[in-house]
């Protein structure tokens, strides 16, 4: 093995990686970040599936991204540009009567009674008020109850304490009561109207192996909430866009990009990482190799469990990562009516907190929903640049359908996309006649583009016993990892995925307090 | 039990009580019993004309004792069974026999009391899971040891300053933090994951799996797959037999000889029982509690009331809402206590036989089961949430005149079928609610039966006579809100300092002198009578000068 | 072995040799071993334990857990999982060696059976099937329980040799300790003979198939007998592994898959296993816990042999620094006939173990007649093992 001539490797561009890698060639150091796909920005990517037809490929917005990452690399210096800057949220009904939530996640409400406002109102203040405990949280390493959390571990925790403490007896109360509960019965305890209830579910559901009904689920929502307070936004020329600006900042701090580099190993000297070996044959010697793979792929795959011990092997077996969410493109020779719906603004197909957890009945059997509930936009409502002339896509995130169904996709995928076209003709009639190209991409399709194990967007389920110091596991839930010089940044560590960029931004800083 | 009922008393009497407990069910009992040791003059009211709520014993078929509410004893706190001298008064605790998983494919999984036999059989399924079985046992049983002691503990207030409040918080994080992150990951993780995440994390045989289960959604209104039911598995597991964690037992002559002891041992130590007296209204008057109303009009006076019924109907129904806080009457309002289970209550004229079980087997005189993957028991709980009873019930079978020689003559036996998904009201599609008949009873029960039969053809003609309850019967009977067997439900939204709601987990209600000791106070439900037992201290922690002569009130065992 | 619908009627398996066993067996003296019925005594323990130092004794092991480990990784896998190196194991020869999880908590010791370049056995006391299999994740190899197909007796004594050549199997005379051979016993048919035991004296355990269980017992019984071969049970066994200063799982130190409560668990150096980790082989389980342990200096048992003054035996007893500050406490003990001292191993704490000087006292109570004797007895730490006698290694062995 040659002299390092790296201090760090970092595996994979997507906006994790890129974090990482700013933050740590701004501290000074030599940084290479190597990335299989053609372009960087990971789950930010914006493509053609169809000729004429461009749609981001798997995110398609932004409701997380780390502001102190925004401000260190200032990618709007390399063309960023937000097109939407508050995303309203519409959600459908199927008799035309929508709701629109305005601002950051219903500031404002259109289309609901004043009583049934208030109690939103109301609501919607203490999960934010809830929420804000949390926040700290997401930026700092994660802290170990007992021995070993290292230094700031006691303050952290002090101040999350001391934070709950300042609600009031009673906000106190409340957030305890409510930390494991399930969003369900705060729906139907707080608010009447079922397309409110129906969104609210959903939006604690989104990308999760839970339903409205499961307990711990709200602590979801909270976990949603906690990035920009439930404000959604969409870039310019799309999430590729976002990833094409926040690469060229990451270029400007000196740090090195290469795409088309798939990593199949991390290299070890059976004691240390010492760097990693390129699909192509090709060694590259660094300090430190970082991952934003899948801490499973990363462990059990790229080191391989040869390197690692038992006790591990089984905590990182144990991670579930079970994607249920799955995407569809579609391409219309002419602009969908959702029944007036405003295309500007996120749709939700949700009609009731029942509705989705119907919808989740059926993934826990390896089924799909026969009646999906789904999250649509418009992108050409905002950039006509995404479709030919008077065209127009849309983005739908739909779920529940399971990584491995019951009977294989090759038999399930057209009997899913014609359960999701059915939920869309009814909220949209005459929408069929309009499309001329669909793209469907299963839980397993998205696995196999993006090596997101199980079809998990979040590298690992979301949910409260895979967070904090027990993201991805305990033991490498800091973004170190047994094995010295080799850490973790990605989707699957604390505080998870979602086009942030915290967990990159994170690991980087634990490196540097450790360096 | 006639000669029991106090002598009557004149319609508005001078005399004023130190205590009148509201429900003659166990933990009324507990507190009755602990409080008239002290020298506290006691009146137990009971709307019943019998007592014991849901541990009763009844003979419903000639010469057939039926356990026909609760059915097993184990979470019983041994503490408490000595402090009140059961023994003495007529309370015997006897163990019970593994039990078995018959398999749709006419295979069993049975379990036995012997370690070996035990490993042996799961091996026969699957040898991996065989070995796996003990350092899951061994991980529960570290759950357990860390959890039993804050069973016999009053829950912190955490949003208090008051110094008991923060040293008892100060005691909970020092617990908490003294097990190192690995452990407090284990611990947190098995708190807050579903019973199937975490068995899939050591067994791959489904009907090991299944069996596995059981603990997990009893009396639960979660299916398997939802998170939180690791928890109550660890619920109905921490208690014990004689020493013997984890273990099960028959109360002899039925789960009633467990009220039966309570009140004899309450009558012994001079407290006064009623039965057939249904509280109408609890009493406030200038901002205190001062006594009930029952329903045929007359006034009850006591220095305090203390209120065994579940909190819904306590305040919801018992009381005058304007004598109330609004906020905690929102909170009671939400507070969960939907029904998920019946149960059938059967006497046989024989044995059943399972032709899957090998001559001989031991496992008749333990639990049986008819679902053999943990997908039939939460398609179950589908059906639970779809409001409709399952065409394939998810069954806790027993036959405990198989041990107890008083429930049945030889040869004839008393069944108990809990039955787990069975919803407290109908619904088809997307119609209204609507409440049980009588023939929905009829078909749940056929159901249930005919499970049964499938597995031991022949079962149906030994029937004598079949006793169905789904929670409407438990409402009406027991008067346990939506027939909710726990007196709400076991989720942590309701655990410890928020149970029953927020600020009230202190046995305390919210009008002064009066008090809550039923099971929707921590630790909640299960024949367990911890919380009588923690309502009776913080009474008498309360009484003013203190009690007279405070009866021996035992800690929780120590964990070694 | 047995019905596997009807074991609530035979909780307890039978070991191959139980139709022999249980002729022997003239008191009943059975207790269960790993889940089979085995033999405590055959009717005096202490005729069993002179036959052991005297002359030859024959031991059911049958019971004793084994896995087949095979594969190309086989030794890989191995150097992975154990402490010691296995892939330095010469085939034929055999290995005492233990294995830890990432904490550098002992799961369990065993011998580590080199059949072949791709094929080994591992014998131990525990079942390990699980961590076994996790383990070897990413290894090419397969790993089968073969406990039940394997029938072994341990022939151990002065005159095993003896025995063994008169069994037909005279061609071992150069089988050195911890090798092993196949070799062809008269009408006990072909089997193998390891030169390896739990007594600390010469002595073989010999391999076989089931079926051939009663014929390898007679044969050897048969021809033992002018060298006044005799069966033993665990209790004699017991006392000629403490005087060897053998250790057993669950009875020295707990396993760390079964330890309860946390603190129990050890590493090999707080039980005298220390020696066995090869820090300079390469990545094993528990190794960076065992150097951090080792370098900070957190190691907080170690487990040493006494010598007790009197002869009362102190099985259970505590240890006290000067009378005063418990430090420790015994785990195994027994009068030695064989070296006339009291004996026991101990686990004890830290620094003690080195420190302790002449300070230490046995905390023992001996109950005569309805009544505790509390005796404070002296105890001093030495060496193990207690008793090693010459003829243990002597190769060619002698012939008593």
């Amino acid at each position: 093995m040659p002299t390092p001539s790296f201090d760090a490797i970092i595996i994979g561009g997507g906006v994790n990686g890129l974090a990482c890698a700013g933050r740590l060639a701004q501290a000074g150091q030599k940084v290479l970040v190597l990335d299989a796909a053609d372009t960087p920005g990971g789950g930010a990517l914006t493509g053609e599936f169809a000729p004429g037809y461009r749609v981001d490929g798997l995110a398609h917005l932004v409701t997380h991204l780390d502001t102190r990452m925004l401000a260190a690399l200032k990618p709007e210096r390399h063309g960023l540009d937000w097109a939407v800057d508050a995303m309203a949220t519409t959600a459908l009904s199927s008799d035309g009567g929508h709701l629109t939530l305005n601002g950051a996640y219903g500031e404002a409400v259109q289309g609901l009674e004043e009583a049934e406002a208030q109690r939103w109102t109301a609501l919607r203040g203490r999960l934010l008020r809830h929420t804000e405990i949390l926040r700290p949280l997401r930026e700092i390493t994660p802290p170990l109850p007992g021995k070993g959390g290292g230094k700031g571990n006691l303050l952290a925790l002090g101040r999350a304490g001391l934070n709950l403490r300042r609600l009031g007896r009673e906000e106190m109360q409340e957030f305890l009561r409510m930390i494991l509960i399930n969003v369900h019965d705060v729906v139907q305890e707080d608010l009447t109207d079922d397309r409110l209830r129906g969104l609210i579910a959903f939006d604690a559901t989104l990308g999760a192996f839970l339903g409205p009904r499961s307990p711990n689920s709200l602590f979801l929502l909270w976990h949603r909430l906690s990035g920009d307070a439930g404000r959604i936004r969409w870039p310019r020329g799309g999430m590729g866009a976002l990833a094409t600006a926040l690469a060229e900042a990451v270029r400007a701090t000196g740090a090195e990009l290469r795409c088309a580099a798939r990593v199949d190993r991390v290299l070890s000297d059976g004691d240390r990482a010492t760097g990693v070996r390129l699909e192509s044959g090709e060694e590259i010697a660094a300090r430190c190799v970082i991952s934003t793979a899948n801490p499973r792929t990363t462990f059990m795959d790229l080191l391989g469990a040869r390197q690692i011990e038992t006790g591990l092997v089984r905590r990182l077996t144990n991670i579930r990562m079970r994607g249920t969410a799955a995407k569809l493109h579609l391409a219309l020779k002419g602009a969908p009516d959702f029944r007036g719906a405003d295309l500007r603004h996120r749709l939700v197909i949700a009609p009731s907190s029942d509705a989705v957890e119907n919808a989740f009945n059926h993934v826990k059997y390896g089924e799909f929903s026969p009646a999906p509930v789904m999250e649509i936009t418009c992108p050409t409502a905002h950039d006509p640049g995404f479709a030919p002339d008077g065209h127009h896509v849309l983005s739908i995130v739909a779920q529940y359908a399971p990584y491995s169904p019951r009977g294989g996709w090759e038999a399930g995928r057209d009997a899913l996309q014609a359960a999701i076209l059915k939920q869309l003709e009814a909220h949209a009639p005459g929408i069929g006649e309009l499309i001329t190209a669909v793209e469907l991409l299963t839980p397993a399709d998205i696995a196999a583009r993006h090596g997101l194990v199980g079809g998990s967007w979040h590298q690992g389920d979301l949910a409260v016993e895979q967070m904090l110091f027990m993201r991805p596991a305990v033991g490498i839930a800091r973004y170190a990892t047994p094995v010295p010089g080799l850490w973790l940044a990605g989707a699957g560590s604390h505080p998870g995925g979602g086009i942030s960029g915290t967990a990159g931004w994170n690991a980087a800083n634990e490196i540097l307090g450790a360096a | 039990m006639k000669d029991t009922v106090a002598p009557s008393t004149p319609r508005a009497s001078n005399r004023i009580w130190d205590a009148i407990v509201v429900g003659a069910g166990h933990n009324g009992l507990v507190t009755a019993s602990y409080l008239a040791r002290s020298g506290l003059d006691v009146l137990v009211v009971e709307k019943n004309d019998w007592i014991g709520g849901a541990a009763v014993s009844r003979e419903l078929y000639p010469g057939i004792t039926y356990s026909n509410c609760s059915y097993v004893c184990s979470l019983f706190r041994p503490e408490i069974m000595r402090d009140l001298d059961l023994p003495a008064h007529g309370l015997q605790v006897l163990p019970y026999e593994g039990g078995a998983v018959f398999q749709r494919d006419g295979g069993y999984l049975a379990t036995y009391r012997d370690h070996e036999a035990n490993r042996r059989e799961i091996a026969r399924h699957s040898p991996r899971d065989a070995e796996n079985y003990d350092r899951y046992a061994r991980d529960l049983m570290r759950h357990c040891r860390f959890i039993r002691p804050l069973l016999m503990r009053t829950p912190p207030d955490p949003a208090s300053f008051k110094p008991r409040d923060l040293s008892e918080m100060a005691y909970l994080a020092r617990q908490f933090l003294a097990l190192g992150a690995d452990d407090a990951a284990d611990m947190v993780r098995f708190w807050t994951m579903s019973i199937s995440d975490y068995l899939d994390e050591y067994f791959e045989n489904d009907t090991l799996k299944a069996y596995m289960t059981v603990a997990a959604i009893t009396g639960t209104a979660l299916g398997p797959m939802s998170p939180g039911t690791a928890y109550v598995l660890l619920h109905h597991y921490m208690g014990d037999v004689d020493g013997n964690i984890g273990a099960w037992g028959y109360a002899r002559g039925g789960m009633g000889a467990v009220s039966q002891a309570l009140a004899a041992s309450f009558r012994a130590a001079g407290g006064t029982l009623r039965e057939n007296a249904p509280v109408a209204r609890i009493l406030v008057r200038s901002g205190r509690t001062e006594g009930v109303v029952l329903d045929d009009g007359e006034e009850i006076r006591a220095r305090r009331v203390i209120s065994n019924m579940d909190v819904k109907r306590t305040f919801l129904t018992c009381m005058d809402p304007s004598d109330l806080p609004e906020d905690f009457l929102g909170r009671v309002r939400s507070f969960k206590s939907r029904g998920s289970s019946g149960k059938l209550n059967i006497a046989l004229d024989g044995a059943p036989e399972f032709p899957a079980l090998p001559d001989g087997s031991p496992c008749l005189r333990g639990d049986l089961h008819f679902t053999d993957s943990i997908e039939r028991a939460e398609r179950a709980y589908d059906d639970w949430k779809a409001g409709r009873w399952s065409a394939d019930p998810f069954q806790d079978t027993m036959i405990p005149s198989m041990i107890d020689p008083t429930m049945a003559p030889p040869g004839k036996h008393f069944m108990s079928c809990f039955v787990q998904y069975c919803p407290p009201k109908l619904r088809n599609g997307s119609d209204g609610e609507r409440d049980w008949t009588d023939n929905d009873r009829d078909a749940f029960g056929k159901a249930v039966i005919d499970q049964i039969e499938d597995h031991a053809p022949g079962f149906k003609q030994r029937i004598l006579h079949v006793e169905v309850r789904t929670p409407r019967e438990l409402e009406a009977e027991v008067g346990l809100t939506d027939g909710n067997i726990f007196q709400g439900e076991l989720t942590f939204d309701q655990l410890l300092f928020n149970r029953p709601v927020p600020g009230y987990a202190q046995y305390r209600g919210p009008v002064p002198d009066l008090w809550m000791c039923g099971s929707s106070t921590h630790p909640g439900g299960g024949v367990m009578g911890a919380p009588g037992r923690n309502a009776a201290a913080e009474i008498l922690r309360s009484v003013r000068g203190g009690v007279g002569n405070r009866t021996e009130m035992r800690d929780a065992y120590p964990v070694l | 072995m047995n019905d596997l619908r009807h074991h609530f009627r035979t909780p307890l398996m039978r070991s191959p040799f139980h139709p022999r066993v249980a002729a022997a067996n003239v008191l009943n003296a059975w207790a269960p071993w790993a889940g089979v019925t085995t033999a405590l005594n055959f009717g005096d323990v202490a005729m069993e334990h002179s036959a052991i130092r005297n002359s030859a004794s024959l031991y059911d092991i049958s019971p004793m857990i084994k896995y087949a480990i095979e594969g190309p990784e086989a030794a890989a896998y191995l150097d992975r999982l154990t402490l010691r190196r296995a892939s330095g194991l010469p085939v034929g020869a055999v290995q005492y060696t233990a294995w830890c999880n990432d904490a550098g908590h002992v799961l369990d010791d065993g011998t580590l059976f080199r059949l072949g370049e791709d094929r080994f056995r591992l014998c131990c006391q525990e079942r390990h099937l699980p961590w076994l299999q996790d383990s070897a994740i990413g290894f090419d190899l397969s790993i089968r329980d073969e406990t039940e197909a394997i029938a072994g007796l341990s022939l151990q004594g002065p005159t095993s040799f003896a025995v063994l050549s008169a069994a037909g199997g005279a061609d071992l005379a150069g089988l050195k300790p911890f090798r092993l051979a196949e070799v062809h016993l008269g009408p006990a048919g072909p089997v193998m003979v390891s030169r390896t035991g739990f007594t600390g004296d010469l002595g073989y355990e010999i391999w076989t198939t089931p079926d051939r269980a009663l014929d390898l017992w007679d044969h050897l019984m048969a021809e033992g007998a002018p060298h006044r071969l005799r069966p033993v049970g665990t209790e004699a066994l017991n006392i000629a592994r403490i005087e060897a200063g053998f250790i057993i799982a669950n009875m020295d130190f707990v396993c760390a898959e079964q330890v309860l409560r946390p603190d129990r668990a050890r590493q090999p150096d707080e039980i005298g296993l220390g020696w066995m980790v090869d820090l300079d082989k390469g990545r094993f389980n528990g190794r960076n816990a065992i150097r951090a342990a080792r370098a900070g200096d957190t190691l907080r048992w170690a487990l040493v042999g006494l010598d007790i003054d009197g002869n009362v035996p102190a099985e259970g007893a505590e240890l006290y620094l000067d009378g005063k500050k418990a430090v420790g406490q015994v785990t195994a003990a027994a009068w030695s006939p064989t070296t006339k001292r009291n004996l026991a191993l101990a686990q004890i704490r830290r620094p003690w173990h080195r420190d302790a000087g002449d300070r230490l006292r046995a905390e023992i109570y001996a109950l005569r007649e309805l009544q505790y004797h509390k005796l404070m007895l002296p105890a001093r730490i030495v060496d193990r093992p207690f008793s090693s006698p010459k003829r243990r290694r002597a190769t060619p062995p002698g012939m008593f």
